[in-house]
């Protein structure tokens, strides 16, 4: 019985050896996302991408002809855990890049070990603060929380907005949202009147949402969080009967999101990224594309379609093979200075132009598009 | 301006009548064997998470509840058959931890089964909201605090008119004297754990339409409940239900009247002060220590 | 239970009929006492554990673990040996890092002056919060001690114009002579050297007239106070003593780590503190050092479970603890004591 087992394991593993000659030494991919913990909303479909996209690319030969290899871990959300981890891939695992980080507090508490070491970092973590002030080695794909501050109060501006209430999380997502949000809103001549947060863990708004609602010439609502909590908030918002229009954040933009806050959510406006709309889009769009490229794959294997947290990690593997095949080598500085010069790529959330100065890459116009929730499902708002 | 006061009431009452029920199961418990149940937040896991998946397999929303229920009892009994009755003889400390333990391994099974996600319940009996002297109440957080009125109703009755209860409530106060009057103490800690199961999932399958669940969602939720409990003194129920009211008001009253950034420092400032000046809670026992 | 010597299992007296019996037995005695045998075995662990590390991940598993060893040498002398239960501990901690980190970061202070001030002020706070709160008995005090930990910890996420707010802070490095002082390898050394004298400096007091008054005060208060031990001022005493040794660890991680998240003030960080303490063995100075060794390690090993890991790490807790309820050092002292 056992002879039997360890024959078939041995059979099993010899079959499944990629199309790329097995005695090539592997490009070896470093990872570590919040895939539980609080985060897993972000780091769960992170790692399922990971997967997916280096076995596929695998099957077609590999990068410069050789396999890669995924060497993952979980930070459950733990700073402190990430920067253990980050070291671990660096110096047991030797790891040749690294693409990691769900979010902003673990990837920061990797960072100067990561500066230090010198190694090339892609991540997904959403604040401004992981590029401002620029990092050599590290570089991000998701469009930052003030540019979808900036889309949201374009649209606020169009519709004659002037006026609005800001209710966050004290999360690091919702803090860091609020605080760009606050940053930016003079800009498109709009005041926040009201400013009231809430804990993530939280179960019922509707005192915050109250007390916006009795704030004199309030005309908008701006809920900046992501999670479960702005679903409460939605839905509180909703039976509290509040008539001035809601906006969310990028931090919703998921199918999750629908499912929990059901009819309240019904013209909600929130800018999304491309992937979620991906088949909406028109098909002159440069990101329709990769979007559905990566989305039907992603549905086929896991039976749902993505939602932007995971295409984030889609376009931080494709950008880093990009990278490492116009390198041509294995050299951690030709591999930086290639992503460093990344210009015009189609991704699923947006066109990369990458620069000295700028490593996130992405444009205010391709990597977001403001849609309304109507009937239960989005639907694109022209600009 | 008392259309706003009575609204942060209502926020208030629901969540506090929801920290009642978790404060119930600690201090049954502590009362039948001296040990905090630091897995008691995932029994109000188990109850929303397991309604949402009854529901989903195609059992109708009420028998769907009713089962969780029942699984948080059994979950109960289980926990102190594999956890606290094999280390019976250990100090309270030894005890907790393995509570923790539990507890830990309960969230982790939990989010292989039923992965990561949050889980909406749909509400018992809709969602239109009813309107009161201006503040909006929803329909299930009727059904939150007309279901812990009625657990408590039942559990007064159950504690001071049964044999069973009367039972367990002897073995509170003297553990030897009422072994000594023929009561089965292995007995008494199987239905205190399997009450407190049955508490955690009421209280989860009730509020699940509202703060919707996932496998974390007991952390926070225990860890307040057990204030709660400490709050009206610990082993007292009346003490329990009053800690879980009055905790979930003055959250409610501080996030509308002064500051919601400091609202879940409410519950820990409260309970400093209270037992700054009522060294064992509210309503609890003052006890004499023998020397 | 606390035994008088806290010895590794030799017999605390002797009647031996010859001298010579006694002498090599009392020799014995010494090499398996806790203060000799064990510092000498630890001296050694420490002085030969770089041959064994493999790479630079190893020397930080080694920093972190003598971290925790020290803060749970620390709270073990509180929880063990006083019989206090602090379910806040990690809220001196954080406090401490977060003292340090903003001194340096923001106010330009140099590092040693920082740490030394991270450590007094927090003394001083523990010091204000220990009398009210170790009035209170058993649940009642746990319970303090964790709201005192959740406020630190909320006051930490809540004031990001000095903290950073819930996504943390960057530290600068330690500079002692206008050198930085960084590396895993460098830190290992440094937090060995404070590792050995905390545990030298632990074992004396256990065995000097304020340990048996902190022993006397866990048995019986009432009793110990009777027999004219200030009871009050030595919880006190013990109290802050823990938490300035937890601050000061604080300080050091943040200056290692480079980074630091108001996590580290947690509540669930507080709890790893406490089950280190009582896996390794209540009122055991070893065990303290076999807690933090275990429990630092269990989750990196445990990521080859992947998602089942959360699930093993709960089983471990509660199997150790239903067959060994007195912590793995003491369980396996009783087992070699009886096995002789």
């Amino acid at each position: 019985m056992l002879k039997k087992l360890a024959a078939s394991v041995l059979l099993g593993s010899l079959v499944s050896a990629p199309a790329v000659a097995a005695d090539k030494e592997p490009i070896r991919i470093g990872t570590f996302v919040s895939a539980t913990g609080p985060a897993s909303f972000l780091g769960d479909p992170q790692a399922k991408t990971l997967q997916l996209f280096i076995e596929q690319i695998n099957q077609k030969g590999g990068v410069l002809g050789r396999p890669l290899q995924l060497i993952h871990y979980d930070d459950q959300g733990q700073a402190e855990q990430a920067r253990t981890l980050a070291r671990r891939l660096i110096a047991q695992d030797k790891a040749d890049v690294l693409i990691a980080g769900s979010t902003t507090g673990a990837i920061m508490a990797a960072v100067p070990l990561i500066e230090r070491t010198e190694i090339p970092l892609i991540t997904m973590a959403g604040a401004v603060v992981v590029v401002e002030p620029v990092k050599k080695w590290v570089f991000k794909t998701p469009e930052t929380d003030r540019m979808a501050a900036e889309k949201i109060f374009a649209d606020m501006k169009r519709r004659g907005i002037s006026k609005i209430g800001l209710i966050s999380g004290t999360g690091g997502f919702g803090a860091s949202g609020r605080k760009e949000s606050l940053a930016v809103v003079g800009n498109y001549g709009i005041e926040v009147v009201a400013d009231e947060t809430y804990a993530p863990s939280d179960t019922d708004m509707s005192a915050q949402l109250t007390r916006i609602r009795n704030t004199p010439g309030v005309q908008a609502i701006l809920n900046f969080d992501f999670g479960q909590a702005p679903a409460i908030v939605t839905r509180n918002y909703a039976s509290l009967g509040i008539k001035q229009p809601l906006y969310q954040s990028h931090g919703v933009a998921s199918n999750a999101f629908l499912e929990l806050a059901g009819s309240a959510a019904e013209g909600v406006r929130l800018p999304v990224s491309p992937i979620l709309v991906a088949k909406l889009l028109p098909e002159n769009d440069r990101q329709k594309g990769p979007a559905m490229a990566y989305g039907e794959a992603y549905e086929k294997r896991f039976g749902e379609w993505p939602s932007a947290f995971g295409a984030y990690a889609y376009d931080a593997l494709m950008l880093m093979t990009d990278a490492i095949e116009r390198a041509g080598s294995l050299d951690r500085v030709k591999i930086r200075d290639a992503i460093e010069a990344t210009k015009n790529f189609h991704g699923a959330t947006g066109n990369f132009n990458m620069s000295p100065e700028d490593h996130m890459g992405l444009s205010l116009e391709s990597s977001f598009r403001m849609v309304e929730v109507r009937n239960g499902t989005w639907k694109l708002l022209e600009d | 301006m008392f259309a706003e006061f009575l609204q942060y009431l209502v926020t208030g009452v629901t969540i506090g009548a929801i920290y009642a029920l978790v404060a119930l199961g600690f201090s049954i418990i502590f009362n039948a064997s001296h040990v905090i149940n630091f897995a008691q937040g995932e029994f109000v896991m188990l109850g929303g998470m397991s309604a949402v998946f009854l529901l989903a397999s195609g059992i109708p929303l009420p028998a769907a509840v009713l089962l969780a229920v029942l699984c948080g009892a059994v979950l109960g009994i289980a926990l102190y058959k594999l956890g606290i009755a094999p280390a019976r003889h250990s100090d309270p400390i030894p005890l907790i931890i393995i509570t923790i333990g539990a507890g830990l391994a309960l969230r982790g099974i939990a989010q292989i089964v039923w992965g990561k996600g949050f889980h909406s319940l749909p509400a018992f009996s809709g969602n239109e909201p009813i309107g009161l002297l201006g503040a909006v109440i929803m329909p299930q957080s009727l059904w939150v605090v007309g279901t812990t009125c009625v657990v408590v109703a039942l559990l007064a009755y159950f504690f001071n008119r049964t044999r069973l209860g009367k039972a367990i409530l002897a073995t509170s106060y003297n553990r030897d004297a009422a072994q000594l009057m023929g009561i089965n103490t292995d007995m008494i800690m199987i239905v205190s754990f399997a009450l407190a199961g049955l508490l955690g999932a009421v209280a989860g399958a009730v509020v699940a339409p509202i703060t919707f669940t996932y496998y974390e969602i007991g952390v926070m939720l225990g860890l307040k409940g057990f204030v709660a409990a400490v709050l009206g003194g610990l082993g007292s129920f009346p003490g329990a239900v009053a800690g879980g009211l009055v905790l979930g008001v003055t959250e409610a009253m501080m996030a509308g009247y002064i500051s919601s950034h400091y609202k879940d420092a409410v519950a820990f400032v409260l309970i400093l002060l209270i037992l700054f000046f009522m060294p064992t809670g509210m309503f609890g026992k003052q006890s004499a220590e023998r020397v | 239970m606390s035994d008088g010597n806290d010895s590794l299992g030799a017999p605390a007296a002797l009647t031996g009929t010859s001298a010579r019996l006694a002498e090599s037995s009392s020799l014995l005695a010494r090499l398996l006492s806790a203060r000799q045998g064990g510092f000498a075995l630890l001296l050694a662990t420490v002085l030969l554990a770089p041959l064994f590390m493999d790479g630079l991940y190893h020397y930080d598993l080694a920093v972190l673990i003598g971290i925790n060893a020290i803060i749970v040498i620390g709270l073990n002398l509180l929880v063990g040996y006083a019989g206090q239960i602090s379910l806040g501990h990690a809220g001196f901690f954080g406090l401490g890092a977060y003292t340090s980190a903003i001194l340096t970061a923001r106010y330009d202070w140099p590092g040693l002056l920082a740490l030394a001030a991270s450590a007094a002020f927090v003394g001083l706070v523990a010091f204000i919060v220990a009398k009210p709160i170790l009035r209170l008995r058993g649940y009642y005090l746990a319970m303090a001690t964790l709201g005192l930990g959740m406020i630190i910890y909320l006051v930490l996420t809540s004031e990001s114009w000095l903290t950073g707010g819930p996504d943390g802070m960057d530290v600068p490095p330690l500079v002692v002579f206008g050198r930085p002082v960084m590396g895993e390898q460098t830190w290992y050394w440094i937090v060995a050297m404070i590792l050995l004298l905390t545990y030298w400096l632990a074992l004396n007091l256990i065995d000097s007239p304020v340990g048996r008054a902190l022993r006397a005060v866990h048995g019986s208060e009432i009793a110990a106070a009777t027999a004219g031990v200030d009871a009050t001022g030595y919880k006190v005493l013990i109290f802050v003593v823990s938490s300035a040794l937890a601050a000061a660890m604080g300080g050091l991680y943040a200056f290692y780590s480079g980074f630091i998240t108001p996590s580290s003030a947690g509540f669930l960080h507080s709890i790893h503190f406490v089950v280190m303490v009582v896996f390794g063995g209540m009122a055991s100075i070893v065990g303290s050092l076999v807690g933090a060794i275990v429990l630092t390690l269990l989750p990196q090993m445990l990521t080859v479970f992947a998602d089942y890991d959360a699930l093993v790490y709960g089983l471990i807790l509660m199997l150790v603890m239903i067959f060994m309820p007195k912590g793995l050092v003491p369980t396996l002292a009783s087992w070699l004591r009886r096995s002789r």
